[in-house]
């Protein structure tokens, strides 16, 4: 079976400066593949590129097999789920409104919903009490959780998560670091997980992927990184935030 | 000549009704006229049989001719309405072609000089003549020869000892005030002063019914003024002779479409030869004094009280009418400017060369004084003297806020929610309809309120135009210097405006999403 996501010679340049050299990447099916690095690396550009916001200037990017392009991304956009570091909740609809809003869009059928809104609810132990308020009315852990109900409304193929728990303050962050795994362990989600934090890249990544300007400098397990590091970036990147990783 | 206001505010019912048979009898059927007929229809239902229009300029003399002749056409059995107070001569000419009034009073030196554009006097056969072809009949003179004086208080003509224009010339210190149309007409002020060789270099526009407030309070010493004017005897003043024969004569006639049927021609030349000028100064002076031009125009007929509904009309009536007509212009005009607002607003919002040049051509619109912008417009074929003119005009300035405010509205749509819209994989249709305008609604309601608010205000001067609403009022009172009756208007204007603004403010809690004003 073909890997569910393959970039090959991927590049891409914003007017000032390149974001991403020519990059190849191999994201494996019912694995979470880590992208971390420091601000800037070109991790949420590859990110941006796989759901279609950006183009790439060279290279292809296939999705199951076949090319992403202007023509297919449509249909392929359901197929993946997307959550960013603030929700990206539409603040004029409801917790229930914005989880379902894709989905309704695409016409299926209420009693469909009103179950799968229940499975995810459940998943993501979400009080379903909370669905009619308004994203505002909402805590930040819950904002998230809305969001990646969202995201997995249409049991997407690939989830795609930008620094999801970024914003959220250490114990709430903690305790959905936690759920998340259980979550994609439980569905055996195909994740790409974008992250600044090594222990959070640590605890979720059977594969992490380290970048630095634009470029892929390691990939690899953790140990493999703190093992055999590519070179002085890698050590020095491991080695500033080690204390939290290995003790 | 005189364009010299004295508005009034009776007949648009019948303008409504005429305006309605007109379009049915072209056939138009857009939308709008359409929409126009259905809101009206029903709350005027005349008949709509063939109406002689009077039509008259915005003063007093004017008024009390159209409302004579509206009166001796009803005398001999003839259905006659008259529009009143329509504007300057170039609007009435404008409006007696474009087949919007039937008739109307004016004057041989304005024919001569503003018509026919010719600096030679020319006689009454000459005139005819030329007018025949332009499809336009002119009666005899009525008797009258209103021409342009300069007058001044008669204290201070006498202390220095003032006769004739000639006599200016020693008198340099003298303050000027002329009203704006005798600063620019070809008989007026330039070619006068030349003619004279007057030395006075403090001149200055001012309304007309202003100037003699400023002419008795000291302000101004010399003005323009016409020979019938009943405020010279009230006012005190006194006549500059015209010793060098400068002014041409201005003979009061009716000019009327040749295509009136004969008895309602014949109607308006039993008026021929009756009017001399002590006589037209003392209905001028009636009309001015009792604020009624129907009253005045019976003095003409000898006594008897007044037949005309017009003069019945109760306060309520009329302040109903306006406040309708009123809200029908701000109404219309922005509707049209949501229509076309909305759209431009949102091509506007993602920039590039047709984004800018939409904001830039609202912009400039907006910078358009809202007189000039109305001036602009009467000459154009579709428009001329009709509430078409006004709302197209309202529309074009509740243009701005609209797009302006619904292009920001989207603009400040953060990115991270943008994408979000995109990832999910709405299509473009459904991201605007479903995301975009419901996120930009509280903005695109603030510019739909300013653009209510502003017409509401605006509104006021389609009534420069005879388009009605409560500018009428305030225009007349303007022009009577009477308080009470701009406050008539004014007062219900600003109400208007606050009740709209309220309205908009209820409307917001229904209109915005909730989650939007938590």
């Amino acid at each position: 079976m073909s890997p569910l996501v393959q970039l090959v010679d991927v590049s891409k340049r914003y007017a000032n400066a390149p974001a991403l050299h020519s990059t190849n990447l191999v994201i494996e099916r019912g694995k979470t593949t880590v992208l971390i690095g420091p601000s800037g690396c070109g991790k949420s550009t590859l990110l941006r590129l796989i759901i279609g916001l950006i183009t790439p200037d060279s290279g292809t990017i296939a999705f199951d097999g076949s090319q992403i392009t202007p023509a297919n991304i449509d249909t392929l956009r359901p197929r993946i789920g997307y959550v960013i570091q603030e929700g990206g909740l539409f603040p004029h609809l409801t917790a229930r409104d914005n989880i379902l809003l894709m989905a309704r869009y695409l016409g299926k059928s209420r009693e469909k919903l009103r179950i799968r809104l229940l499975e995810l609810c459940e998943l993501t132990r979400f009080s379903d009490n909370l669905l009619s308020r308004y994203p505002i009315e909402l805590s930040g852990g819950q904002r998230q959780r809305v969001s990646l109900m969202r995201a997995l409304m249409l049991s997407p193929e690939l989830l795609l998560l930008d620094e999801p728990l970024g914003a959220l303050d250490p114990l709430v962050r903690a305790s959905l670091q936690k759920e998340l795994k259980e979550i994609f362990t439980r569905l055996r989600q195909t994740t790409l997980f974008v992250t600044h934090d090594l222990a959070e890249a640590a605890y979720f990544g059977d594969e992490i992927v380290l970048m630095n300007e634009g470029h892929i400098v390691q990939q690899g397990s953790l140990l493999d990184l703190r093992e055999n590091p590519a070179n002085d970036f890698v050590r020095e990147f491991i080695n500033s935030q080690r204390a939290l990783v290995f003790t | 000549m005189k364009l010299l206001p004295r508005p009034k505010l009776l007949g648009r019912d019948s303008e409504r009704i005429r305006e309605r048979s007109r379009r049915v009898r072209r056939g138009e059927s857009n939308s709008l006229s359409l929409a126009f007929l259905i809101l009206f229809a029903a709350v005027f239902s005349t008949n709509a049989q063939s109406v002689v229009i009077m039509g008259s300029k915005k003063f007093t003399e004017s008024y009390v001719l159209g409302e004579i002749a509206k009166r001796t056409l009803n005398d001999a059995g003839i259905p006659a309405e008259h529009r009143q107070g329509m504007g300057g001569t170039i609007i009435l000419w404008q409006a007696l072609r474009g087949r919007q009034i039937d008739a109307y009073p004016e004057y041989t030196g304005t024919i001569e000089q503003e018509i026919l554009k010719t600096n030679r006097q020319l006689s009454l056969d000459e005139i005819r003549e030329t007018l025949t072809k332009f499809g336009v009949g002119m009666t005899k003179p009525l008797g009258f020869n209103n021409t342009y004086a300069l007058v001044m208080r008669r204290s201070e003509a006498q202390r220095l000892g003032l006769h004739t224009i000639s006599d200016l010339r020693n008198h340099p210190e003298l303050k000027v005030g002329l009203t704006h149309e005798f600063l620019d007409r070809q008989d007026g002020w330039q070619p006068l002063r030349a003619r004279y060789a007057l030395p006075q270099q403090n001149v200055i526009g001012i309304d007309h019914a202003l100037g003699y407030a400023a002419l008795k309070n000291g302000s101004i010493d010399v003005k323009d003024a016409y020979s019938t004017d009943a405020k010279i005897g009230e006012y005190d003043l006194v006549t500059l002779e015209d010793d060098l024969q400068f002014f041409p004569r201005y003979n009061a006639v009716f000019l009327y479409r040749l295509s009136l049927p004969t008895p309602a021609v014949a109607a308006l030349r039993k008026l021929e030869g009756t009017l001399d000028e002590t006589r037209m100064i003392r209905l001028n002076a009636e009309a001015e004094r009792t604020r009624n031009y129907a009253r005045a125009a019976n003095l003409y007929f000898q006594g008897g009280t007044g037949s005309t509904t017009a003069a019945g009309e109760s306060f309520w009536h009329k302040l109903t009418r306006w406040t309708l007509r009123h809200l029908e212009l701000a109404g219309f005009s922005l509707l049209l400017a949501m229509i076309v607002g909305i759209p431009l607003g949102i091509i506007a919002s993602r920039g590039g060369p047709s984004g800018h040049a939409i904001l830039g051509f609202a912009s400039v619109v907006q910078t358009i004084p809202s007189l000039a912008l109305l001036a602009l417009l009467v000459p154009l074929p579709f428009f001329g003297i009709s509430v078409r003119t006004a709302i197209a005009a309202l529309f074009l300035y509740g243009l701005l806020p609209i797009v302006r405010n619904t292009a920001s509205g989207l603009q400040d749509i953060p990115r991270s929610l943008r994408e979000s819209a995109i990832a999910l994989g709405l299509s473009p249709m459904a991201r605007l309809w479903q995301i975009y305008l419901p996120m930009a609604s509280r903005s695109i309601l603030a510019g739909i309120k300013t653009s209510a608010v502003i017409n509401v205000g605006t509104a006021t001067l389609a009534a420069l135009i005879g388009a009605g609403g409560l500018g009428e009022p305030i225009l007349s009172g303007l022009n009577l210097n009477d308080h009470a009756t701009i406050l008539q208007g004014a007062i219900p204007a600003a109400l208007l405006a606050l009740l709209v603004q309220w309205g908009f403010d209820l409307l917001d809690r229904v209109l915005i999403p909730k989650g939007l004003r938590l």
